[in-house]
């Protein structure tokens, strides 16, 4: 803890810097100069109210929440005495604010609790001073120092304890004395979001600000001929229509007006790559599977041994489409270029990123960057990319204006940077007592790079394994999706050892179970996964669902993003087809910082995951989208929703993430209980293709 | 342009304002209210939705011409003190993720239970099947709708 009360000042200012605003954006404002403010993350008013900063960007993921849990934890204060701040970016004093990778909790837990306790010290300390007697004898207690029948409040202590020299080293709680981890604790915001205050990137208004749509190419490999703008021009309330890049920007003075101006520019492309439609993708795809320029990413023993001594053997391809992210607020970002500086505001996953390269696209220094983060309407990876955010840099640059850009939904899900289609060919070599010996799989993709994680189970509990894939480039833009990869690689995965598990004879628990039991007594190369960890979540899941004890239930289990989720869904056959019932999960993501945050985020990334195996779909033709809004974009409603029950096994162990792990499973365990309840195997997402076709 | 009246939230309102604008435009860029979110502008998702006379309404595909003699309702004015059964059920049930489409989702409830006060899961289904929430809250979303349904009437 190297963070003084003079860092925290300059973090007050800095934060303070975009706050000529119509209304309070960044709250920061009214900490400036605060007495009792003790690190970069907290203060204490005279009155007893801590304000904590928030330093990593709020996607849903319930980090506003959690992370000042954790300092209030230690610094051991009632949680209604707490008032939380947004803080801006300010690389000088946090690391890695980014709601990205689930890594949130799990980077910032030790820094975090430090930051509380450091704080909780120094007010020991300065009572101790007060009372004359050792510091050692003196208990903390909900935002009071004690000692024998003294006590004085954190509030009366705050500004004499602030000065004290920050101690180096301080001891942390024991984690069965915690007493606000663990709790259900309240969305920190929904005093806010309940009464509709301005919260999010797309609320962010200033005086004078211009409104701007942009017209991208309508397909991904076009780029601007020509463009005639000048019906768009005359039209009451449009400013200027500026070309750059691939980019045509109606600028004017409200949102309403520059979008139907945009309808009465008239732009030509011509073709600067191939136009590819979805039939392109499923040929290219199936071709690429038979590649002779695999990258190997793991190989243990002798795979083609294996499978030509082999008893039996089990072929089977899997298939995922693009999608789309579609968080519900649509992409938008404000952005203000001066000559003295550039200010940023909206919803980003990575304010740092969106720093830098707008930096580096205006060519000016870091610093001459400031980001104010908003709340995000969702994210789901779509604002891991900065490109929304240049594009209203620069186009604040060439109009010398401050400007929102705000995008359609059509805009934002023909937009680009997508979940890439991927399609896998799994091999297993059986033995003649149904052991698995061999094992094969190879990705193929476009633009996804490794569409595989070759350390992930069963590696490492079968003797003889092959892992490669195959990318192709596309001018699709592709980026991360909620659990990258992972997301339709379990599905695969999971339903893939389901179907080994049947030509095997065995139980699938059992059968996962027996692969984890020869991996701890006999690892085949790295293992990269805790074998008791993912066998603990497996025998929960078990349990919990009464596996076995009914019909229709499919089971899945994956470690992702440091976190392990096992599942049972439960499918019952109807004659419309199979309805899921109940998805029963069982999680391990640690120490539950909060109840409430991280069981509604299982729950959410269940539902995210069976809607997206179920529904989506974004079909391509000439390399245009083809799906552009809900109307044919088909996301899941409430009336689709199955019964989720969540069971945490937290042991104790260091807090990871929950924003992605639960949903990967998903599709798998869907997939398996559908199987167990009609029969039919389904290897290719959307589920509801594939059941249009099937007869029940 | 013309001079636009609008009657929302028990207060009286005036803009200039293409008398085509959609509701929801008005709502956001010309008054300042932006808990009324824009989510899909066809009516697809619900994130716009406000009452117009009682009634739960898109205000994205509303032309604001169309409601200038209406009594207009949004999340801001749905209750003076954030009070609102809907919103104190939302809050005890801890709906909200991200919190994007919860606005229209109060909305849309606090209409329905108007008149459906004791609904079952069923006509809940079908009350919010037209609001999407992406971050998949509905299953608190419904608990929230029984639970403001089962607190007495002021």
């Amino acid at each position: 803890m190297t963070a003084n009360r003079r860092t925290f000042l300059k973090v007050m200012a800095s934060a303070g810097g975009g706050l000529m605003l119509g209304f309070s954006w960044s709250e920061a404002e009214a900490l400036a100069g605060a007495p009792g403010a003790f690190n970069a993350y907290l203060s204490i008013a005279a009155d007893g109210v801590v304000s904590i900063l928030s330093p990593n960007p709020e996607v849903g993921q319930g980090i506003k929440t959690s992370f000042p849990m954790i300092v209030a934890e230690e610094l051991d204060v009632d949680w209604k005495q707490v008032r939380v701040i947004q803080a801006a970016l300010d690389t000088k004093n946090f690391e890695r604010q980014v709601a990205g990778g689930s890594g949130s909790i799990r980077h910032s837990w030790q820094r975090l609790r430090k930051a509380g306790a450091t704080a909780r010290r120094m007010l020991i300390d300065a009572a101790a001073k007060r009372w004359q007697v050792p510091a050692s004898e003196c208990t903390t207690e909900n935002g009071f120092v004690r000692h024998n029948s003294k006590k004085l409040s954190y509030g009366e202590l705050a500004d004499e304890a602030a000065r004290l020299p920050v101690p180096a080293e301080v001891p942390l709680k024991d984690r069965k004395d915690f007493r606000l981890i663990r709790q259900q604790v309240k969305n920190i915001d929904n005093p806010a979001i309940l009464t509709g205050k301005p919260l999010f990137g797309i609320d962010f208004y200033r005086e004078g600000m211009l409104f701007a749509m942009i017209q991208r190419p309508a397909a991904f490999g076009l780029k601007i001929k020509s463009v005639d703008a000048a019906a768009a021009k005359a039209m009451p309330g449009i400013v200027d229509v500026v070309t750059f890049k691939n980019n045509v920007a109606i600028v004017g003075k409200s949102t309403w007006q520059v979008k139907k101006a945009r309808e009465a520019v008239k732009i030509e492309y011509e073709k600067e790559a191939p136009l590819e439609s979805t039939a392109d993708h499923n040929r290219i795809l199936k071709t690429l599977l038979d590649s002779p320029e695999a990258t190997v990413r793991r190989k243990d023993g002798d795979p083609d041994a294996a499978f030509r001594t082999a008893a039996k053997v089990v072929r089977a391809e899997y298939q995922c489409p693009f999608l789309p992210h579609n968080p519900l607020e649509p992409m938008n970002f404000f952005a203000h270029v001066r000559p003295d500086g550039v200010e940023l505001v909206g919803s980003t996953q990575t304010p740092e990123l969106a720093r830098n390269e707008t930096a580096k696209l205006l060519g000016i220094p870091p610093e001459k960057v400031t980001v104010t983060l908003t709340r995000m309407g969702g994210g789901f990876g779509r604002r891991l990319k900065a490109d929304y955010v240049l594009e209203a840099a620069e186009l604040s640059s060439l109009i010398k204006a401050p400007v929102k850009v705000i995008w359609t939904r059509e805009d934002d899900m023909t937009g680009g940077s997508y979940r890439p289609a991927v399609r896998y060919r799994f091999e297993a070599a059986l033995d003649a007592g149904n052991n698995l010996v061999g094992y094969r799989l190879r990705g193929a993709g476009f633009n996804v790079g490794n569409s595989t994680r070759e350390d992930n189970f069963p590696s490492g509990a079968v003797d003889n394994l092959l892992i490669d894939s195959v990318d192709q480039k596309s001018p699709i833009t592709t980026g991360p999706w909620r659990a990258p990869i992972t997301n339709f690689l379990a599905f695969a995965e999971q339903a893939f050892l389901d179907e080994v598990a049947a030509a095997a004879g065995k139980d699938p628990v059992r059968f996962r179970l027996d692969l984890l039991e020869k991996a701890k007594a006999k690892p085949v190369g790295a293992i990269k996964y805790d074998i008791d960890r993912m066998k603990a979540v497996i025998q929960l899941a078990a349990e919990k669902s009464g596996w076995g004890k009914k019909k229709g239930q499919g089971f899945s289990v994956y470690f992702s993003h440091n976190s392990y989720v096992a599942q049972v869904a439960e499918v019952v056959a109807t004659k419309e087809g199979p309805s899921l019932k109940k998805v029963v999960a069982a999680v391990d993501c640690g120490v539950v910082v909060n109840q409430s945050g991280a069981r509604q985020q299982v729950i959410g990334s269940v539902v995210d995951g069976f809607g997206h195996a179920m529904f989506g779909n974004l079909t391509f033709r000439d390399g245009a989208p083809e799906q552009k809004n809900f109307n044919t974009y088909r996301l899941i409603r409430m009336n689709e929703i199955p019964e989720v029950e969540v069971h945490f096994v937290d042991n104790g162990i260091d807090p990871t993430g929950l924003g992605e792990p639960a949903l990967p499973p998903t599709g798998g365990s869907v997939a398996n209980a559908i199987f167990a309840a009609t029969g039919k195997r389904l290897r290719q997402q959307p589920f509801l293709e594939e059941l249009k076709e099937a007869t029940f | 342009m013309s001079l636009i009246k609008l009657k929302i939230n028990e207060r009286t309102y005036q803009t200039e304002a293409d008398p085509d604008t959609p509701l929801l435009w008005v709502l956001r860029d010309h008054l300042g209210l932006t808990g009324t979110k824009f989510g899909c502008g066809m009516a697809m998702c619900g994130a716009c939705t406000v009452h117009v006379n009682g009634e739960a309404t898109r205000s994205c595909v509303l032309p604001v011409s169309a409601v200038t003699n209406a009594r207009i309702t949004t999340i801001e004015g749905l209750s003076v003190q954030g009070d609102h059964p809907v919103q104190k059920a939302w809050d005890e049930a801890d709906v909200p993720q991200c919190g994007y489409c919860q606005a229209g989702q109060i909305m849309t409830a606090a209409a329905f239970l108007r008149k459906n006060p004791k609904p079952t899961d069923a006509e809940i289904e079908t009350a919010m099947s037209g609001n999407l929430c992406r971050c998949g809250t509905y299953h608190r979303i419904r608990e929230a709708i029984h639970l403001a349904a089962s607190r007495p009437k002021k």
